[in-house]
């Protein structure tokens, strides 16, 4: 049934003319800057507690479109590794005191951990099954946020210190706040990058492509696949752990399935299998979210809607339009 | 009777009762995966929009047309929501999801997760989120009987019994009549079927109509026993994907018992530990996958 | 096109071009046969010979040209319209036997399409294995028994245009020969048939004439009368 299975983050696979290449490194570059120099002057055009939201989530959908539209694995449970590691890095800088990077790690590898568990049990399914067995698991993580002791329950974990990075930056200062996220962030995308491109993400890509082709050459898939689990998970997991450090709050809908609904709805929005796509995509849903809190629980009609029209009219998601536009392969 | 025997046989019966629902949202999405190959996540939200139209049928819709005392009831409702629902269905398939059959099934799964969003964002816009009691439950079905072991609502065994024969009566029309051998034929080879002279598209339109009319029927259903809100599909929907990950969507039998099964263990559950009882479907999702990753019923791959 | 039909033709194809997704599988096909008439289309594997007898019944992705039946024109209908109103049978290559379905289910799966379909019973009698085995799940019949339900299905309909898709590919020779009476006896009573063979001795004896189908075109027309004089042309066309 999955041998039918087309254009995941779609992209025509004629990489061999220079000149294309050429154009598509311009326009990373132009990408790049841009997005390094909105990293530096954010905080004086934004709020950066607004900044740092949409960062949060931008790497968050980035570590997601490592599955998605890097190796074709549609994971409905994204949620669990970020709203988990929001709990675990949160407890740890709350209750054991850790110092804020240790406490991030600490979530991180929780994500990493629990990304193992939860992949190494959905790769034994394929396709539409792997999202419904993604999506389940995610819920048994949601009853133990709910239900255990330390998370506090539906009042979310609150009071998380910030903290001194190094022992001697007062992360309660916004801008020193900021630029530890901004740097979190930038080291979370590149680990990314070169993850896509690598021998290893190229063979990822190859199974996204076509699975049976990549299993008949010879590679374990499902080690392969399970890897790109974890680190996704892992990545998801720093960015939850970040934004819990930002925000000195843990709460439950970080790990509700509707968040992993949220995340899906970026990656698509931006463009599945691009680069600065999700980055886009985070940047865009958050914004719109923002704007729109006033309207209530109108906004998920909004996004339900933007669902809707971005798989019926707009797949390729805006960077993929761009990219298609600008005549290059990868953006 | 022994206290702990009559006890489990009491929990039973309340878990088959939840049971219940999930054999007849995993018989429709088993139905609809069959012929169509999407895995329809709107199916929570379909079962909400079903249990609503009763309440609307009961409490609004004669204030609507200005007959304030005109109440349209629970049996009137039992066939006309899930014929509403099931054109609601056909709606989207015959608007949105045709135009994605071409492509991975991912698309249809994240297209009718955003009608689930729609829906329940109207939803809580214009009724209460916590939910709103039906209050049109038929005075014939009000009051308790004795089984024996317990006092049961006469509604619940009422639910129980139907749904039986529904599940009953849609595995007999699929499996035993001519129409259901021209959408089983369909499910195999649907070119096929078409150079034949059959209708494909239609049939497929109908299908999932029939589908998401029977998640109409379980909301319907429903609306006396839970409370009827906005997200009573939501989570329902997560459990229902971990039903059919352990029975597999390759067989409508298969749907059907282990939905009622799981029901069972469910309830079952709720003696011996009862923090579990929510999570117990999970876990059991997670043996199965360990042990047989293809589900109890799944077909190998 | 040097055929001499004197019957009007009851399927005549001109300019047929077919396409997988963006592969262009069929050239340009031109062909013709009258009412009651027989034809082969021979050719290697790949040819377009199994292409054509699909594109006439609108299972390729897209198709242009002209298909008539009986002057009616055919490459713009639906897929589902096409057999009812051209009364036509299909019997695709490896049969096209539901294996969900019983033998009596598969049997009575496609609607009628004409009004003097042979009966259960005919069909019984002219395939008496089936009688057998009614209630037995499609696929847990032979080869040959599938074949013949398969030939069966389409008879019951009242379908006169029969288009069937290498009927004896892996058959035994008994069966093939069982498989040649019937074809006849189908010429007898008055069936059209499209035949797509790779068996040329089967289709030799059956056939009015033969159209040889290469790189989605046809390259060559032999007349059943022909044959003798052109076994060194067609075996050059039929050799591997």
């Amino acid at each position: 049934m999955s041998d039918t299975t087309t254009e995941i983050g779609e992209f025509e696979e004629n990489t061999g003319e220079p000149e294309h290449r050429t154009r598509s490194r311009i326009w990373q570059g132009v990408f790049w800057v841009a997005l390094i120099g909105f990293l530096l002057i954010a905080p004086t055009l934004f709020y950066p507690v607004f900044v740092m939201q949409l960062l949060c989530f931008a790497l968050f959908a980035a570590a997601f479109n490592l599955l998605i539209g890097f190796t074709g694995l549609l994971s409905f449970g994204h949620a669990a590794f970020f709203g988990g590691a929001a709990y675990i890095a949160g407890h740890a800088l709350k209750v054991w005191g850790f110092p804020p990077l240790l406490g991030i790690a600490a979530g991180t590898l929780f994500a990493a951990a629990l990304g193992w568990a939860v992949g190494s049990l959905a790769i034994r399914r394929q396709g539409i099954y792997f999202a419904m067995i993604t999506l389940a698991l995610a819920q048994i993580v949601y009853f133990f946020v709910l239900q255990m002791p330390f998370t506090g329950g539906e009042d979310g974990l609150q009071g998380i210190p910030r903290g001194h990075l190094l022992g001697f930056i007062d992360l309660n200062q916004p801008l020193a706040m900021y630029y530890t996220v901004a740097a979190i962030f930038l080291v979370g995308f590149l680990v990314i990058y070169r993850i896509i491109h690598s021998p290893f993400g190229q063979v990822l890509q190859a199974i996204r492509e076509n699975e049976p082709r990549a299993l008949s050459l010879g590679y374990n898939v499902d080690r392969f696949k399970l890897l790109a689990f974890v680190l996704s998970a892992a990545l998801a997991g720093l960015a939850g752990s970040t934004k819990a450090l930002v925000f000195q709050f843990a709460s439950l809908t970080d790990a509700h399935w509707q968040m992993s609904g949220e995340v899906i709805l970026m990656t698509l929005l931006g463009g599945m299998g691009t680069i600065f796509g999700p980055v886009v995509g985070a940047f865009v849903v958050v914004t719109l979210q923002h704007v729109l809190s006033g309207i209530g629980s109108w906004v998920q009609v909004v996004i339900g809607g933007t669902f809707i029209a971005c798989v019926l009219l707009f797949r390729r998601g805006i960077v993929g339009e761009l990219a298609r536009l600008l005549k290059i392969n990868s953006l | 009777m022994d206290p702990m025997i009559r006890l489990i046989l009491a929990q039973g019966m309340l878990g088959l009762n939840n049971g219940v629902f999930y054999a007849m949202l995993s018989l429709g999405l088993a139905v609809i995966f069959g012929l169509l190959n999407v895995v329809n996540f709107a199916h929570g939200a379909l079962y909400m929009l079903g249990a609503f139209l009763a309440l609307i049928l009961y409490s609004y819709a004669g204030a609507w047309v200005g007959l304030d005392a005109l109440h349209i009831g629970f049996w009137p409702a039992l066939i006309l929501a899930p014929l509403m629902v099931a054109g609601f269905g056909m709606l989207i398939e015959r608007f949105m999801l045709r135009r994605l059959y071409k492509l991975d099934p991912i698309y249809s799964l994240l297209l009718t997760f955003g009608v689930t969003l729609v829906l329940q964002g109207l939803f809580i816009n214009f009724f209460n989120a916590s939910g709103t009691p039906y209050p049109g439950m038929p005075e014939s079905l009000r009051g308790v009987v004795n089984l024996g072991f317990m006092m049961f609502p006469k509604y619940r065994l009422f639910v129980i019994i139907f749904s039986i024969i529904v599940c009953f009566v849609v595995w007999y029309i699929i499996e035993r009549t001519r129409i259901g051998s021209r959408l089983r034929a369909g499910t195999e080879n649907p070119e096929l079927v078409k150079a034949f002279g059959i209708n494909v598209p239609l049939m497929v339109m109908l299908t999932f109509g029939f589908g998401t009319g029977l998640a109409g029927l379980a909301g319907v259903l429903a609306a006396p026993i839970y409370s009827v809100s906005p997200l009573m599909g939501a989570n329902l929907i997560i459990v229902i994907f971990a039903v059919v990950v352990i029975g597999g969507m390759g067989s409508i039998a298969g749907a059907v018992v282990t939905g009622f099964s799981l029901g069972l263990v469910e309830g079952i559950t709720k003696v011996f530990y009862a923090p579990a009882a929510n999570t117990v479907i999970f876990l059991l999702m997670v043996i199965v996958l360990l042990v047989r990753p293809n589900g109890l019923f799944g077909r190998q791959s | 096109m040097s055929t001499t039909t004197l019957i009007k033709p009851m399927l005549k194809i001109e300019n047929l071009h077919a396409w997988y997704g963006e592969s262009h599988v069929l050239h340009g096909v031109n062909l013709e046969l009258g009412e009651g008439q027989l034809i082969t289309l021979l050719g290697r594997n790949g040819a377009g010979r199994s292409t054509t007898l699909r594109s006439i019944m609108g299972m390729v992705d897209r198709r242009t040209g002209s298909i008539a039946i009986n002057g009616q024109e055919f490459i713009t209908k639906p897929a589902h319209r096409i057999s009812p109103d051209g009364r036509i049978g299909f019997c695709p290559e490896e049969r096209g036997i539901f294996a969900s379905l019983t033998v009596e289910e598969n049997l009575l799966l496609p609607p009628m399409v004409g009004a003097d379909g042979m009966s259960i019973e005919e069909l019984f009698d002219m395939f008496p294995n089936l009688a057998n085995v009614r209630k037995r799940m499609g696929t847990r019949l032979s080869g040959g028994e599938q074949q013949m339900l398969a030939i069966a299905r389409i008879l019951r309909t009242g379908a006169r245009l029969l288009l069937l898709d290498e009927i004896t590919e892996g058959l035994a020779p008994v069966i093939v020969k069982t498989l040649g009476r019937v074809i006849r006896d189908l010429k007898t009573r008055g069936y059209t048939i499209v035949l797509v063979e790779q068996n040329f001795r089967f289709a030799a004896p059956l056939a009015d004439r033969h159209y040889v189908i290469e790189h989605g075109e046809v390259i060559d027309t032999i007349e059943a009368a022909d044959v003798e004089a052109s076994m060194d042309r067609l075996n050059h066309y039929l050799s591997v």
